[in-house]
């Protein structure tokens, strides 16, 4: 009797010490995760804050060897690159999503979701010479638009797929629900079902924004870069991480320190873009 | 009529039941453009044949002939998967929208084909709301939830019409005191058995005959379930309910028809005090006094 307790008390010593090893272990991943992000953060504040001033968001480039100036043509070619993006590969994303969560059976659905996973794991550098040969040849220049194709096309196969994952989150309950109100199929969807879905899908474009701000291979042949303001469509356009790659490759001390103040920037852009996905998280439909 | 046809089994019930009057429209319904269905003339609500479904090579529903009476609460009973969902999903047409079923025999609405290649599947639906076992209010106001229908199917004109309908369809499901200072409030913010009774609105508006619910009151506690089961007891005089049940206490109380199903087929219906009470077969009997199910 008393042994068999022992032994009872004997598993119970074991399972308690393993269960403290591994939460340790994962905590210890966990940390490993974060530290990353910290040093970011420390090291681009420390190089680049110094720089961070009125005149780097509203002043252009000076030439080089004047000190000062600022990045605000890099600043509004994103800005605008990221907007025409949207604007071209958010509605045919969501479109995309609704036709594969509604259509899953459909043969095409399946080559659309499959050619979709392939697409976001295309590297963007491929993304951005497909983009030259097929618009920057046929304009026969540089453009902002260029660019914004190259990010939408970025931009869309994620779009896609999370809009057809959350439509699919929506409950069945509430589909037949609209469908025993004598709501037709398209209704149903258009009414119902993507309201229902809308702060997930929402999240999902804010996520694809994050990643598509930051990327520069898929813009160096298509918005190429221009020292001057500007947001014509048929321009070449800056953008911050082009910027942040001439600047850092330059020999100059203070393109340097402006480097890593956009740097700052862009990360606080992604930050925020996160931290809005996050609360838009926080208040689904299915939150309450 | 074939009540002989209808009825296999040996029930005595004769569904012509005396002192209800003949089934036609309520002056408080608004009739579907086209007044299509042949209500005035036929005599039971809902009608199936010798009705059979399959989910693919699954027969769910076999040979069922059924007949059910306008303005009575006729209740579905018998122990899960028995195809009591599938019988009532059947009337109007959900199981369309799972691919793969077939069903054979006839199904009658009103005195129309439900299955028939020509029906319009949302007129068909209008005359028949549905309740489900989950409450499923749209992520709107609770004024959308009910406004919806109508103003998709266009049955009013203006906001004081809808208004008015909103209203009284809130009236009818016995929520209207509960949130008429909240109208524009989400309806996610209700408790269970308000969105139920919202759900339950949300139907109504739209001027259906026939109410089917599917286990309406399984998730609910007992006082929001007794206020259902009050719900029920006043909409008869207006319209047919079907519903389904798992709660032999609750079919008692609320239904004037049982109806036993076991295994896909329908063993036996009669009025529900005759079944509750003098059950002609053993497997009712078995199962209504708990010995299995
Ligand atoms: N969507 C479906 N696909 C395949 N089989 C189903 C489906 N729905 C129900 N069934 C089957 O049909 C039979 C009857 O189910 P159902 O009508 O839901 O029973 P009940 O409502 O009486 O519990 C069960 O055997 C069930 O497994
Ligand atoms: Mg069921």
């Amino acid at each position: 009797m008393s042994d068999g307790a022992g032994s009872v008390e004997r598993v119970h010593r074991t399972r308690r010490v393993v269960n403290r090893l591994m939460l340790t272990l994962t905590g210890v991943a966990a940390f490993v995760v974060v530290v990353p992000l910290l040093l970011i953060f420390y090291h681009l504040v420390s190089a680049g804050a110094g720089a961070l001033n009125l005149d780097f968001f509203i002043r252009l480039p000076v030439p080089v060897g004047d000190t000062g100036g600022g990045m605000l043509n890099a600043f509004v070619g994103t800005l605008s690159l990221v907007a025409y993006a949207t604007l071209l590969g958010v509605p045919i994303a969501v479109g995309a999503g609704i036709f594969l969560a509604e259509g899953r059976r459909a043969p095409l659905a399946t080559v659309v979701r499959f050619v979709a996973d392939v697409m976001n794991g295309i590297p963007s550098i491929v993304i951005g010479i497909f983009v030259w040969a097929w618009v920057v040849v046929a304009m026969g220049r540089f453009s902002l638009l260029a660019g914004s194709i190259a990010l939408a096309v970025m931009l869309i196969p994620m779009v896609t797929r999370t809009t057809e994952e959350m439509i699919r989150l929506v409950p069945r309950e509430l589909r037949e629900g609209a469908r025993a109100l004598g709501f037709t199929r398209w209704r149903t969807t258009l009414g119902i079902i993507l309201p229902a879905a809308r702060s997930g899908i929402l999240t999902g474009v804010l996520v694809a924004l994050a990643r598509i701000a930051g990327e520069t291979a898929p813009l160096l042949f298509t918005a190429f870069g221009n020292p001057f303001l500007e947001w014509r469509l048929n321009e070449p356009v800056a953008s911050l991480p082009l910027l942040i790659y001439q600047y850092a490759i330059s020999p100059y001390d203070d393109w340097h320190r402006q480097a890593w103040a956009a740097s700052l920037v862009l990360i606080g852009f992604v930050l925020m873009v996160s931290l809005a996905a996050r609360f838009v998280i926080r208040n689904p439909y299915r939150g309450s | 009529m074939m009540e002989e046809s209808l009825l296999p089994m040996e029930t005595k019930w004769n569904p012509g039941v005396p002192g209800i009057p003949a089934p036609t429209v309520g002056a408080s319904h608004a009739l579907p453009e086209g007044g299509k269905q042949v209500a005035a003339g036929a005599p039971f609500a809902v009608e199936a044949r010798s009705f059979s479904f399959w989910y693919g090579a699954n027969q769910a529903l076999a040979d069922i002939s059924l007949t059910i009476t306008t303005r009575q609460v006729t209740a579905l009973i018998g122990p899960s998967g028995c195809g009591k969902s599938t019988f009532l999903r059947s009337i109007n047409r959900m199981n369309d929208l799972i691919p793969n079923t077939r069903h054979e025999g006839e199904l009658l609405l009103e005195g129309g084909s439900v299955y028939r290649p020509d029906q319009d599947v949302v007129l068909l639906r209008r005359r028949v709301g549905m309740v489900f076992q989950k409450s499923n209010p749209f992520p709107k106001s609770i004024f959308e939830n009910v406004a919806y229908g109508p103003r998709v199917n266009r049955l009013v004109q203006g906001r004081r019409q809808l208004e008015g309908l909103v209203e009284r369809s809130l009236r009818q499901a016995a929520l209207w005191d509960e949130v008429k200072d909240r109208l524009e409030k989400s309806a996610l913010g209700l408790s269970g058995g308000q969105q139920q009774r919202l759900c339950i609105a949300r139907a109504l508006a739209v001027s259906p005959h026939i109410l089917l619910m599917d286990e309406p009151a399984s998730a609910l506690d007992p006082i929001a379930t007794q206020k259902i089961e009050e719900l029920i007891y006043e909409l008869k005089d207006q319209y047919t309910i079907v519903i389904v049940t798992h709660n032999m206490q609750q079919a008692a109380r609320v239904s004037d028809v049982t109806a036993f199903f076991y295994l896909g087929k329908l063993v036996e219906v009669g009025r529900t005090e005759e079944i509750f009470t003098n059950p002609k077969n053993d497997q009712t009997e078995a199962y209504i006094t708990g010995r299995f199910g």
